[in-house]
């Protein structure tokens, strides 16, 4: 045990050690300063611009922006639906939810990759997309931390275009190249030939933009757990990092792009403290047996749905990891995990992906919970609220109330359409409350774009439907939200902090933070969860 | 919104073309030439079913060890069916295993002996899984089993860097090395 602690504890170190390089190199970046791989990366850049017709100096508004946002989604999810239908044995309504799925950053999967998916298909459709999809997430955030952060008071909150293009070329394509590579070296398959009895395919140059953009669809139908997905022990240590590495080290990019380091880490204890809670109860969880397993007379921590290599510890952190991002790669099988372990995945996308959550997506909902939690600290105090020297006024407010609980809403209204009609049963796979968690966690995945599932419930054409509206919903409402926020916010002139400004990089804010999203998330989620995973944890009957 | 369209179609295809077919070919290119071996799909990263009673046997799977259509067992915590297949594996374990190791009972089962693996071609046994079956395996093949618990050590892969993940025996591996000592 002493040295699983100790697994999870060096984890943790290491992201935190690579927050400030990463996220000091992303500020430089979209700071527009030069860093060390601009010689190389610049002409590309440069080249993509022309490619493109798009003049990186000129800002736009955040409606400017977010139209540009909107068509690009746009013709992506038009190119990938007609790619997937001619290049895999989809049909429309399973290729309508995968193609939002991919586009969404989701990654929900109906199907199995390796026996629905052809090498075209996964290499210039759903790669392309964890790409492109990530870098969107990213261009959101940065429009609202430049709302945040604007001293002109113009209104104009960056270019959609040149945050994407640098997104992509300066941040996810060095590291996917580097981090392909390595995962070769350690036995990911990466061919475009065939081998026999064995399925293989461009596995690599996919399963690193999976983790890095937080994207999470596997290559094979059990993901992460494919022994040519995460061979060994050390790739399924890099893997996860490369999930929560450039979440994480936003927060740092963010608190050097407001000018002021401490907000972000303020932020990322925040999130780090949710996260290590987390983390440990899924562990202990899963050092126990479950109930179906006693009655067999099989004793031990649970090893159904896991593999060898990974065992206890490495799978409950990764299973965490996985949904508090907004990622959704698996290394074992969500199903089978005990049923207090089988809680906290379903908990954790449930604080709607605020703990590191999804690249780009995780802090700018973070910090409309931080909005949220200045505003309910200015009424304790008695002041109007503000943040980083921007009044936060009832529009904003109402904004932020809409961008932050609009998921949750998502989420509740499908999960009860799939119980509550004759639609959702036939993709209930196991009996008794299973079942119903099963649903829940269906569509509190597809809302929140995270992508694993309790992967006994399959697709029908009202699932795909469903869910692929819940993706679409649950994604561009809240992104639409932020940069009306963002647009706002850049339109305000700073006032001068005072003695009554409430600081928002000290630990009781930290606090209140914490409460504010562990408030919502209960208030919003614990009669679901009652009905699901509690109900399971706290009888031995089996149904 | 026309010129935001235009753009997002040429920039839709601009990045078809570099991340979608530039970087993996790029990858591909550089993989066939660094790690021929590996890039094309090492075989010992995937369990293969027991030729006989002489091979040591990989954790259950519920695809038949199939390494081209993938699945998860899903069995849930609280389901009568986990509990009767785990009831199954653990009687099929003992059945196969007793013979050559009295007295085994249910509570010296390891879990990943009796348990559904994750991706059904799980290459690793547990090492406390692998020096039970080092019984069966030494008896039919009629090796010593000093000399087959000695290979056993040799081929459980330890932890990654001396700490992340749990030691495992690789069950392909260490069949073919039994076959090298008949």
């Amino acid at each position: 045990m002493a040295l699983d602690l100790v697994q999870i504890a060096v984890f943790c170190a290491i992201v935190t050690a690579t927050v400030p390089l990463l996220g000091g190199y992303m500020a430089r970046v979209y700071r527009d300063e030069r860093v060390f791989l601009t010689p190389v990366v610049g002409p590309l850049e440069r080249l993509t611009y022309r490619l493109i017709r798009v003049d990186p100096g000129k800002g736009q508004d955040w409606r400017a922006y977010a139209r540009s946002l909107v068509a690009f989604s746009g013709v992506s999810w038009l190119a990938l639906y007609v790619l997937l239908r001619l290049a895999s044995d989809g049909g429309w309504d399973l290729t309508f939810n995968t193609t939002t799925s991919f586009v969404t950053n989701t990654n929900w999967q109906y199907y199995a990759g390796e026996a629905v998916m052809t090498d075209v298909a996964q290499m210039t459709g759903l790669a392309v997309q964890n790409f492109v999809s990530a870098a969107v997430g990213i261009t959101v955030l940065l429009g609202l931390i430049r709302g945040i952060a604007s001293r002109h008071g113009d209104g104009t909150i960056g270019n959609f275009w040149q945050d994407l293009t640098r997104t992509l070329l300066y941040v996810l394509l060095p590291l996917s190249v580097v981090g392909a590579l390595f995962l070769v070296s350690q036995g990911v398959v990466q061919t475009l030939g065939e081998a026999k009895d064995l399925a293989v395919g461009p596995v690599a140059s996919q399963e690193v933009i999976k983790e890095l953009g937080t994207n999470g669809g596997g290559f094979f139908n059990v993901n992460s757990s494919h022994p040519f997905e995460n061979p060994n022990a050390l790739t399924n240590l890099f893997e996860l990092w490369l999930i929560l590495c450039i979440p994480a080290a936003l927060t740092y990019t963010y608190g050097r792009m407001v000018g002021s380091r401490r907000q972000g880490w303020a932020i990322f204890s925040a999130m780090g403290v949710l996260y290590v809670g987390l983390v440990l109860v899924a562990y202990f969880a899963e050092r126990h047996g479950t109930s179906a397993q006693e009655l067999a007379g099989l004793t031990g921590a649970n090893m159904e749905g896991k593999e060898q290599r990974f065992s206890t510890a490495m799978t409950a952190l990764w299973t965490v990891t996985t949904t508090v991002t907004s990622c959704g790669a698996v290394n074992g099988a969500m199903e089978s995990l005990t049923a207090l372990g089988g809680s906290v995945p379903t908990f954790g996308m449930g604080l709607s992906e605020v703990v590191f959550g999804g690249v780009g997506s995780g802090l700018y909902v973070m910090l409309l919970f931080v909005i949220l939690a200045v505003f309910l600290g200015g009424l304790m105090v008695g002041r109007t609220p503000e943040y980083l020297g921007k009044k936060i006024e009832a529009r904003d407010v109402r904004l932020t109330a809409i961008g932050a609980l609009w998921t949750a809403l998502i989420v509740l209204v499908f999960a009860a359409l799939a119980v509550g009609t004759k639609y959702g049963g036939p993709s209930i796979y196991a009996s008794g409350p299973q079942g119903f968690s099963e649903s829940l966690y269906a569509y509190l995945s597809q809302a929140n774009n995270n992508g694993s599932a309790v992967a006994g419930y399959t697709g029908t054409t009202f699932a795909d439907l469903a869910g692929g509206g819940a993706m679409l919903l649950g994604r561009f409402v809240p992104m639409l939200a932020v940069l009306a926020v963002a647009g706002s916010l850049a339109r305000k002139r700073v006032a001068p902090a005072g003695l009554g400004t409430m600081r928002t990089d000290t630990p009781t804010f930290v606090v209140l933070l914490l409460g504010t999203v562990l408030l919502v998330g209960l208030l919003t989620l614990v009669p679901a969860l009652l009905l699901g995973p509690i109900v399971q944890s706290l009888t031995t009957s089996l149904f | 919104m026309r010129k935001d369209l235009i753009r997002g179609a040429l920039a839709v295809l601009a990045f078809t073309v570099l991340l979608g077919l530039a970087f993996p070919l790029l990858i591909t290119g550089i993989a066939q030439v660094a790690f021929p071996g590996k890039a094309d799909g090492d075989r010992s990263l995937v369990a293969r079913p027991p030729r006989g009673p002489g091979d040591f046997v990989p954790r259950p799977s519920q695809t038949g060890y199939s390494a081209t259509g993938t699945a998860f067992a899903n069995r849930g915590p609280n389901q009568r069916a986990t509990a009767d297949l785990t009831r199954q594996h653990l009687r099929a374990y003992l059945a196969r295993e007793r013979r050559y190791v009295p007295g085994l009972t249910a509570r010296d089962v390891p879990q990943d002996a009796a348990t559904f693996s994750a991706s059904g071609i799980d290459p690793h046994i547990s090492p406390a899984n692998a020096r039970i079956q080092a019984h069966r395996v030494a008896a039919v093949r009629h090796l010593p089993l000093d000399k087959v618990m000695k290979l056993v050590d040799e081929h459980t892969d330890g932890r990654a860097l001396g700490l992340f993940g749990e030691p495992g025996v690789n069950v392909a591996d260490l069949d073919a090395a039994l076959d090298q000592e008949a």
